[in-house]
């Protein structure tokens, strides 16, 4: 096998694993930017995840193969209105930004998994039937070689996971928008003192994460599992929150790290198919994007800092 | 009112108005909410086996609660508790089935081995905490998933070959319990009881009655004053963390000599780690409150098995109830608010 076969079969299958990670990392920066902690996003993406497939499912016969693409959209309504219980909680009734998460990843799980048994009367979702398929990009996948390599054989919602990344990185660095929610999350009191509305900044912040979480597992869902059991998602979100940490909290630094753990992912998922993978054992490739975390974290891999205020309650007139 | 009935009547409403939304949910979803708690109920406490099985459930809990309720008051946050329950339970079952010794030895020895491996997976975090600043919630939820793949990978390649799961454990290592197995019409109740009861008051006593305690609590309280007060901060962060794994990593000796008596592979998270941090919110992260907490939670767990054979209704709607108490208690700002403005108006 020579090494173009072997990035044949890797590239479009990290990009693949990758694009969920990117998506859900990119809400938890517009979450923790705004100073609001928020390890909820493996229940957010739960939430997306079985919106995404009920939709699918049940709208397939009139939308045709649009169905996916509306259901990203109704996912993304979904995680917003969900997120915005940990909002109320973590925001407005000062709940511990944590232990609010937590409860929320309890939530998802159960709630879904009650509506998944009282629509279908079973533990699991049938398997949807348009879903995200591999596609040839036209124009640029004529390329030669870039071509075959990136843009052949692909799915497009990696590639709308990496403009999205680009979009939220213009936002966030670029606009007045992005400056304000920095600021809330950096020194909220400054902040309020130069009339922004932190309370507002927050729940824009949470539900903008809860979208994106949303979208990342509508997007799992339809291209990765293609239907919803309490395993669908499992640790993908805290995989979203590695990349998040171990991008500092930058759009293009977690789309990076996303794409890396992507990569570990479906390496330890296709390596034994390849030459020189298949005797390095399998436990190294899945417990590589924790470990790497905790490294980058810890100062080795240059020292990963929090926004200052994250995790704090904001209360007017306290010092 | 003062603050001690307060403290009290938090939890109890919290859990109120989760048990309200969940009965507005069955309702909704057009399902007899009477029926489900008449099933719930009989599930937990309808039949002996069924008690002996809540208390069973109960076990791990209130140890799981316990570590996460010890790092709370020593003001850590160890959402660990998963997998350092995890690598208690390989830890037990590995000793259980590797040695060949008398009951007196081999079975303190396996669970000597559970909480000594909870405790390194709980060091980890404390370490890096104490050295290089690094907050526990990130390193503890990371150090869950490096728990599960490590322990799934020495399952696969050391104590089986291959397979899914281990060997059961020696008898000489089990906790499990024939006389308890007869009063109970044969429930999975073990022993284990007694030493999560043991560790509950061994918890209030560290943290009240020692000088350690104090300087622990101190520590989570106000760092600097403590160091200004002679106190050695990291060393005391350390050892919050490595007692709290020591419990953690008893709940998974539970599991592994007690209920299951082997371990196998897992797809996923037990469950009871988190479970354990709803535990200990609930119960004020004070020992007595733990123990009580987690006896709720156990027998819901348990009862929650009964509803969809009795009333047709999806055991998830106790996973729901379950989660909507930790958020009740988590905003507990707004209860005690609303408390206060209702004895205001009281006095008037």
């Amino acid at each position: 096998m020579g090494l173009m076969d072997i990035l044949l079969i890797i590239i479009p299958s990290t990009l693949l694993w990758a694009a969920p990670l990117i998506l859900t990392a990119l809400g938890g920066i517009f979450s923790e930017r705004s100073g609001v902690v928020n390890i909820g996003l493996e229940g957010l993406m739960v939430i997306g995840a079985f919106t995404a497939i009920v939709f699918n499912l049940s709208t397939v016969d009139t939308l045709g193969n649009m169905t996916p693409w509306v259901a990203l959209l109704v996912a993304m309504a979904a995680g917003a209105v969900f997120s915005m219980l940990h909002a109320v909680a973590s925001i407005t009734f000062r709940a511990d930004h944590t232990v609010s998460g937590v409860a929320i990843n309890l939530l998802a799980v159960g709630v879904t998994l009650f509506l998944v048994k009282l629509i279908y009367d079973k533990g699991q979702t049938d398997i949807i039937q348009e879903g995200f398929s591999k596609i040839d990009i036209p124009v640029l996948s004529s390329i030669p070689v870039i071509g075959d390599l990136f843009f052949s054989n692909t799915y497009w919602t990696s590639y709308v996971a990496i403009i999205i990344a680009i979009i939220v990185w213009f936002v966030i660095y670029k606009t007045p928008f992005g400056l304000r929610l920095r600021s809330v999350g950096e020194h909220p009191m400054a902040a309020d003192t130069m009339g922004i509305n932190v309370t507002k900044m927050r729940y824009i912040g949470v539900i903008l994460s809860g979208a994106l979480g949303g979208l990342g597992g509508a997007v799992y869902a339809q291209s990765i599992s293609s239907d919803f059991s309490h395993a669908t998602i499992s640790g993908q979100g805290f995989m979203a929150l590695a990349a998040m940490i171990f991008g500092k909290w930058h759009p293009l630094g977690a789309m990076g790290a996303a794409i890396f753990f992507g990569f570990a992912q479906s390496l330890s998922i296709i390596g034994k198919s390849l030459p020189f993978l298949e005797n390095i054992p399998n436990v190294y490739l899945l417990i590589a994007p924790y470990v790497l975390t905790i490294l980058a974290l810890t100062g080795f891999i240059g020292r990963a800092d929090a926004p200052k205020a994250s995790g704090t309650h904001y209360i007017k007139g306290s010092r | 009112m003062s603050n001690r009935t307060k403290n009290i009547l938090v939890p109890v409403i919290a859990v109120l108005l989760g048990i309200l939304v969940g009965t507005i949910i069955m309702v909704a979803s057009g399902y007899d909410a009477a029926a489900g708690y008449t099933a719930l109920w009989n599930g937990a406490f309808g039949d002996v086996y069924f008690t002996g099985e809540v208390i069973r459930q109960v076990t791990p809990y209130i140890l799981a609660g316990l570590a996460v309720a010890f790092a709370f008051r020593t003001g850590l946050f160890n959402i660990g508790v998963e997998g350092q329950l995890i690598v208690g339970w390989l830890a037990a079952v590995w000793v259980g089935v590797s040695f060949d010794l008398p009951k007196v030895i081999h079975l303190p020895l396996a669970i000597l081995a559970a909480a000594a491996a909870g405790a390194l997976w709980a060091f980890i975090p404390g370490y890096l905490k104490a050295k290089f600043r690094v907050h526990e919630v990130i390193v503890t939820i990371m150090m869950n998933y490096v728990a599960l793949h490590v322990t799934n990978n020495v399952i696969r390649t050391v104590l089986s070959e291959g397979k899914e799961r281990s060997e059961n454990i020696a008898d000489t290592a089990s906790l499990r319990s024939p006389f308890f197995e007869g009063l109970t019409e044969y429930s999975r109740l073990h022993w284990g009881i007694f030493i999560a009861v043991i560790c509950a008051i061994l918890m209030w006593f560290i943290l009240e009655k020692t000088t350690k305690g104090f300087e622990l609590r101190a520590v989570g309280f106000n760092e600097h004053a403590s160091q200004y007060a002679g106190m050695n901060v990291k060393n005391n962060i350390i050892l919050s963390m490595v007692i709290s794994g020591t419990f953690a990593g008893l709940a998974g000796a539970m599991e592994g000599l007690g209920t299951f008596g082997y371990t196998a592979i897992k797809s996923g998270f037990t469950g009871v780690g988190f479970d354990g941090i709803a535990v200990a919110l609930l119960g004020g992260n004070t020992a007595i409150g733990v123990v009580l907490a987690a006896f709720l939670f156990g027998s819901l767990k348990v009862g929650a098995l009964n509803m969809p054979l009795e009333a047709g209704i999806p055991n998830e709607l106790v996973d729901i109830i379950i989660a909507l108490i930790i958020f009740f208690v988590a905003s507990s700002y707004i209860i005690r608010w609303f408390i206060q403005r209702m004895s205001k108006k009281g006095v008037k």
